[in-house]
């Protein structure tokens, strides 16, 4: 790899790439998908033997195969994609080691795939990416494979052809929000920092990603590093430092490689480092380690991680922007985030205002899973409505259910009732239904989740990763969580709601950071959609609930009876039925069967 | 750093020689190639979580002695080295068992089912999350979402993972490592 | 623009724009409850970490209240300090706290001195709503000077605050997280088995009973009672500038004369005076400092009177161990003489002596029992009681302390001069020193024995003091913060101090953490005021200098020989060793 001396020698480098016969389109393409779950899924095994069965045919050298990062098709691991000239790509999914070799067989036989079992094409019909555009589609070891698409361009453009006020203007007209799950206006971010006072200042990636059930920043870590990096070196030479941090869980073990990869190549190709393409600008970036802390995502937080503190918040203002990491001026940003810079430079503000939604521009990757079919990752345009996401793209539910609820926004979010599925998802709007955007995680759940068990769940987790530095947080969830704990054990009291909103209500009012501001949301949230469900706990206790037929109501339809799997429900057509409570199983099957209300659950 | 922090740190190191003094000798090469300016309060501490990190892959967990002797390499106040270790869940304090099997607690593996394979394997090892077999084969603990929410609920062992596992399949598992 | 505009509570006032929410509230008058926030010593510490919440105000256009402790202030802001979103969360948070807390307010320790026990005053917060599980801590009684409840406490980390920043003692940390989250050394390690100075500046600042002062007085009244023993008392200066305050005395007088009524009331059968161990310390201190001076010794001394100081440069300066003076301090060279000189003198088994000392100081516990501080061949010094804990006694005992008549303490061991009065002050040891030293050295009597130089209230100090034409160049820090930035110059060499005096306590022991509780908002004057009480009790004595002090004469005529000499070596001085850091 050679040291990269002037701008031209970079032109020169992508142009050759691109023109280079060996890595031409004129070749089919094969990309196995080697993330996190491909690699679980078995994808190591085929692609080991795609590659021995290319070499078996002697096409080694006519085929080019691809160890690319995850299409975002968690669902359908390991995925294999192929690219044939001139002809659309087609993505395969659950491949095994075998079905990878008879693809090979195939090629060799017909220089075409016969009949390939593609995924449902509707998938990607919907979704427009931009932070996701590389993942999949190039190999996140290769600097050339980014360079061949353009890559670190707009960081030369930073450095030789804008002025730092230029970029900022740019993000700032784009009107991109923090990805992270706040929402803040990155461009006044950026313009904050570079207005703050001081010589130094630091540029920080979070990729602390701990909400869980989003991993949208670990696939664009995974598949795509380089754009992160770029975006971060662009945001450095905006705001005029010179030292950049990506704060990556420890979990992520694969996408700290993939990153620590990346840096090294951009830092021999003097993309990263002194002088960078012969300029005077200089950048360098290092990884910084999570090691288990939830609240290290909030960026006081995580900046008193990386001085190798305790992780625990401090009170803003000042913000980070003013003064962070060693007392400097520090801008923080997520994965996601910094994913959106660079087509945003190139494309231009208007472009990327022209999709999304007027207060909410651009794309916004989801992460779908729970009681999903589609399991995975969907990077759609913000306003799209939450039942296009969960049926178009998600497939609907895994086990035919209707779908229930969602939870998104992770432990700081809330539950959306199905009755708000038509909502467009914004910023604003997910707020107002008492969630959040968060980071985009997205939990599906289908009918038959208790919602109270699922706000149980939330606060345990909030309970565990409060860092213990604020009475509210501190106290107060472990309070909520042992009246949700008292409620489904069957010992609770009604005034027991009323203390769960007051006691949410003061924590969201007075918590120190946003871990312990939104802790309340779940409960809160589906307090408000699903009361209901909490009264029947009180009622009820842990019993579980009794069914009984009115027989008024009762048409004797014969649906029940049939539903039924414990056999307990007796009744000829067209008469009253019964239910035997003795052998009864609680499963409510006979409730959710009837059509004419006339089964009643205690 | 001052020559004579490296003695005092050595003298904290267990006299015992064995396996140990060969994994102090890791962790001391690792602390002396960090380079941290003596006189620079903020850098001792900016390495303290790669440090622990380092420890941690050396002697698979942090017991006492390991965090004076990071504290003494870069003379830090033992208490804080103790506070930023009790404080992120990745570091841990107690020996592990054999074989360690995590849980994934994330919500989507809590929605689907992780709750019923916790329970499977407790009651099967005769052993709570976080604790360790009688026979030290096994420790039974929990992950933080890792991410791969698509093959939830996830089982790792000993950084295997397992996706999709259901409560049936535990015994199975569990064979491949009590062989 | 150094002023903005604001609005609290309908209230339109300027304020300089640095100020928080807190402080311009003040300015209008109006007190926000605060209970983790802590600011010491002319700001020099303060812990502002926002945690306990309960200031949170109400601050127009902002989502979430807002705590007043930390926040600016900023122009055209409207502020409310009680509006009912406020005072609801306020109560709701208070009874969170409460809901981890004990509540046994009348069995403890800190009753009528608990900022918690104050709020809830102020709140009645009624049946609390929000019981659930609670911290289940065993009391941590490990050390001689320091009892920690961690049940009580409600983690303001105020305490920590004080042991790393002000005192950089560094023993206090959160330790874990979460609920279970608790302000204590490395490992949860008993209190004794670690690095901890016992200053007790982590009591004085603590705002429940969390931390308190480990109780001697049950011993001291059995001692009393016991009618095999004779049971002797010394008082330190710091003690007799504060006392009265306990009893609703204003700061800033010095009451040695009821006091001395006041302890021979107790049923203490001898009430002598630390104060003379004081001079007899400047006799061999002083001698010691000489002789280093005059014989190309180790420089510069640094004093040794303060116990927290010894055990602090233990833990951390092993290598500087050769540097304090030997001298051990004025209590236990009181106990010493009292257990050998004093004790052949009126022909008493010291056995049945018991020496009880009050001392403004916790760490004077500990001290006591350290097991080297024993010439006679038994502990130097028995018990030691606190000002606190004095006062406690007497007001047990039923004793109206402000109409009591004055008392003179017994001889010989009672007498003392003003040389021995300002070892309660930071720069007292030193200036004492010096009146001795500057006369012992030009062989003339001083004109005037005040050392101004030396005096002053800031934390670290230093002066040059001329004598005979030559420069003595002399230090003087009390906080053991800025003790260590002296004794990191003398690591590295760069010292070019002949005299250190170090006093582990902001003030010196006129601030010492066995000293009457102070609000911390008054607690830089408060001091202030103790000094300038102390230096008014020296002006006022007829003899000034140490050395002059005709008791300390006859005792080294009678019993010690030579100061500094061999006898003087086996009862006075003492060692040190390295300890482990934890």
């Amino acid at each position: 790899m050679t040291r990269l001396a002037t701008r031209t020698d970079l032109n020169q480098l992508a142009d050759s790439l691109r023109q280079a016969p060996a890595a031409g389109a004129a070749k089919p393409q094969i990309f196995v998908g080697m993330s996190t779950c491909g690699l679980a899924s078995g994808a190591g095994k085929v692609y080991d033997a795609i590659a021995a069965a290319l070499q078996e045919k002697g096409l080694a050298d006519h085929v080019q195969l691809i160890k690319a990062g995850c299409v975002g098709l968690c669902f359908a691991e390991p995925t294999v994609e192929l690219q044939l000239p001139n002809q659309p790509i087609v993505t395969l999914g659950d491949v095994t080691a075998e079905r990878g070799r008879q693809l090979v067989d195939e090629l060799a036989a017909n220089g075409s795939f016969s009949n390939p079992l593609s995924v449902d094409n509707a998938i990607f019909k919907k979704q427009v990416r931009i932070a996701l555009r590389n993942c999949g589609r190039i190999d996140p070891e290769q600097i050339s494979d980014y360079l061949r698409n353009g890559g670190y361009q707009m960081l030369a453009k930073a450095v030789f052809d804008w002025q730092p006020q230029d970029v900022i203007d740019t993000i700032k007209a784009s009107g991109l929000r923090g990805r992270g799950g706040g929402g803040f206006p990155t461009g006044v971010k950026w313009q904050a920092a570079q207005g703050a006072a001081g010589e130094i200042k630091y540029i920080v990636c979070n990729a602390d990603e701990g909400d869980p059930g989003a991993f949208m920043d670990r696939s664009v870590l995974e598949g795509d590093p380089h754009c992160v990096l770029e975006a971060m070196a662009v945001a450095g030479r905006a705001i005029g430092a010179r030292r950049g941090f990506v704060y990556c869980r420890a979990e992520y073990p694969l996408a700290v490689k993939r990153l620590g990869i990346a840096i090294e190549q951009a830092r021999a190709m003097g993309l990263l480092g002194e002088k960078i393409l012969g300029s005077d600008f200089a950048f360098d970036i290092e990884i910084k380690y999570g090691a288990g802390a939830f609240v290290c995502g909030e960026e006081t937080s995580l900046i008193h991680s990386i001085e190798g503190k305790r992780g625990e918040p401090t009170v803003k203002p000042p913000f980070p922007a003013e003064r962070g990491l060693w007392d400097a001026s520090t801008t923080v940003n997520n994965v996601e985030t910094f994913a959106n810079i660079v087509p945003i430079l190139e494309k231009g503000a208007a472009w990327f205002r022209s999709i999304g939604t007027e207060k909410s521009p651009g794309t916004k990757v989801f992460s779908l899973a729970g009681d999903i079919k589609n399991v995975g990752l969907a990077e759609i345009p913000m306003g799209m409505t939450i039942q296009e996401l969960l049926y178009d793209i998600g497939g609907g539910s895994s086990d035919g259910k209707p779908i229930k609820a969602v939870q998104t926004g992770g432990p700081s979010g809330g539950c959306i009732p199905s009755i708000k599925f038509d909502t467009p998802m914004e910023y604003e709007t997910l707020t107002a239904l008492g969630s959040i955007m968060g980071s985009g995680g997205m939990i599906v759940m289908s009918e038959g989740t208790s919602m109270v068990k699922i706000a149980h769940f939330y606060l345990q987790f909030t309970c565990d990763e409060s860092c213990g530095k604020c009475t509210p947080c501190r106290i107060g969830c472990k309070r909520l969580h042992e009246i949700l704990d008292r409620i489904l054990k069957g010992e609770g009291k009604p005034e027991d709601l009323t203390k769960l909103e007051e006691l949410g209500n003061v924590i969201k009012d007075t918590a120190l950071c946003g871990l312990g501001q939104t802790a309340p949301n779940p409960v809160l949230s589906t307090l408000r959609w699903f009361r209901g469900e909490y009264e029947e706990c009180l009622k009820r206790g842990n019993r579980p609930p009794t069914y009984r037929i009115d027989p008024v109501k009762c048409v004797g339809c014969h649906a029940c009876f049939k539903v039924c799997p414990a056999n307990c429900i007796e009744g000829k057509v067209k008469q009253p039925h019964t239910i035997r409570q003795q052998d009864c199983v609680h499963c409510g099957a006979c409730f959710k069967t009837c059509k004419f209300d006339a089964i009643a659950r205690e | 750093m001052a020559t004579a922090k490296h003695s005092s740190a050595a003298a904290t190191a267990p006299a015992t020689p064995g396996a140990d003094t060969a994994k102090y000798q890791q962790l001391e090469a690792f602390l002396t190639g960090l380079k941290v300016d003596g006189a620079d309060l903020a850098g001792r501490r900016a390495v303290l979580i790669p440090a622990l990190h380092r420890a941690q892959e050396i002697f698979s967990y942090l017991p006492t002695e390991v965090q004076k002797f990071i504290a003494a390499h870069l003379n830090l106040h033992v208490s804080e080295v103790n506070g930023v270790v009790s404080f992120y869940h990745y570091f841990k304090t107690k020996m592990s068992g054999k074989h360690t099997i995590e849980f994934c607690l994330g919500t989507a593996c809590y929605v689907r089912g992780a709750a019923k394979l916790i329970e499977k394997a407790e009651s099967m090892l005769k052993a709570k999350l976080g604790e360790t077999t009688t026979d030290g084969l096994f420790t039974l603990g929990s992950l933080r979402c890792v991410g791969a929410c698509s093959l939830a609920p996830v089982v790792q062992i000993d950084g295997k993972t397992y996706g999709r596992v259901t409560a049936e399949q535990i015994p199975a598992i569990l064979a491949e490592y009590q062989k | 623009m150094p002023f903005v505009n604001i609005t609290i509570d309908d209230i339109r006032l300027q304020v300089p724009k640095d100020a928080t929410i807190l402080e311009a509230a003040q300015k209008a008058t109006i007190k926000i409850p605060t209970l983790c926030h802590l600011e010491l010593h002319n700001r020099q510490t303060v812990n502002q970490v926002a945690s306990c919440r309960i200031c949170v105000v109400e601050v127009d256009g902002r989502r979430n209240l807002a705590p007043a402790c930390s926040t600016k202030v900023a122009n055209n802001m409207v502020i409310r300090t009680h509006s009912p979103r406020v005072l609801k969360s306020r109560r709701v948070l208070l009874q969170l706290l409460l809901s981890n807390h004990p509540k046994d307010c009348l069995n403890c320790y800190a009753s009528g001195a608990c900022e918690l026990q104050d709020l809830a005053n102020q709140f009645h917060t009624d049946k609390n709503r929000f019981e659930g599980e609670s911290s289940n801590f065993a009391i941590e009684t490990s050390s001689a000077a320091i009892t920690r409840d961690l049940n009580k406490c409600i983690r303001c980390r105020r305490c920590e605050t004080a042991c790393n920043d002000m005192q950089t003692v560094g023993v206090l940390s959160g330790i874990g997280r979460g609920f279970n989250m608790v302000v204590g050394p490395a490992f949860h390690a008993p209190l004794q088995d670690t690095q901890c100075v016992f200053c007790g500046q982590c009591v004085k600042v603590c705002p429940t009973g969390a931390l308190m002062g480990k109780s001697h007085i049950d011993p001291v009244w059995d001692a009393i009672n016991n009618p095999d023993k004779i049971v002797l008392v010394q008082t330190a200066p710091a003690v007799r500038a504060a006392l009265g305050e306990e009893f609703g005395m204003e700061p800033g007088h010095t009451v040695t004369k009821q006091m001395v009524t006041a302890l021979r009331r107790l049923g203490f059968d001898y009430v002598f005076d630390t104060n003379f161990a004081a001079d007899l310390t400047i006799m061999e201190e002083a001698t010691e400092f000489l002789h280093r001076l005059q014989h190309g010794g180790r420089l510069p001394m640094l004093t040794s009177c303060c116990p927290a100081w010894v055990k602090f440069f233990e833990h951390q300066f092993q290598d500087l161990l050769d540097v304090p003076s030997t001298c051990k301090s004025p209590q236990e060279m009181f106990g010493a003489i009292a257990k050998t000189y004093w004790a052949q003198k009126l022909g008493i088994d010291p056995a049945k002596i018991v020496v009880v000392s009050v001392m403004p100081c916790l760490s004077k516990k500990y001290e006591a029992a350290r097991k080297e501080l024993s010439s006679s061949g038994l502990q130097d010094v028995d018990y030691v009681l606190s000002t606190r804990e004095i006062a406690r006694m007497l007001r047990e005992a039923g004793i109206d302390f402000l109409s009591l008549p004055a008392g003179e303490f017994d001889n010989p061991l009672g007498f003392s001069t003003g040389g021995a009065d300002i070892f309660a002050v930071s720069g007292g040891v030193c200036e004492a020193a010096l009146r001795m030293a500057a006369e012992v050295i030009t062989g003339q009597p001083l004109e005037t024995v005040d050392f101004e130089e030396v005096r002053g209230q800031r934390g670290l100090r230093h002066a040059g003091v001329e004598i005979a034409g030559k420069m003595v160049n002399v230090a003087i820090a009390s906080g053991l913060g800025n003790a260590r930035r002296l004794l990191e110059e003398i690591r590295s060499g760069k010292s070019s101090y002949h005299l250190i005096e170090i006093m582990a306590c902001p003030g010196g022991c006129v601030g010492g953490g066995g000293q009457p509780f102070v609000d911390s908002k008054h607690e830089f004057e408060v001091i202030r005021k103790r000094s300038e009480a102390i230096y008014a009790e020296d002006a006022g004595k007829e003899i000034r200098s140490s050395q002059k002090n005709p008791y300390i004469q006859q005792l080294y005529k009678e019993f010690l020989g030579e100061p500094y000499g061999e006898k003087a070596h086996q009862l006075l001085h003492t060692g040190y060793t390295g300890r482990e850091k934890l």
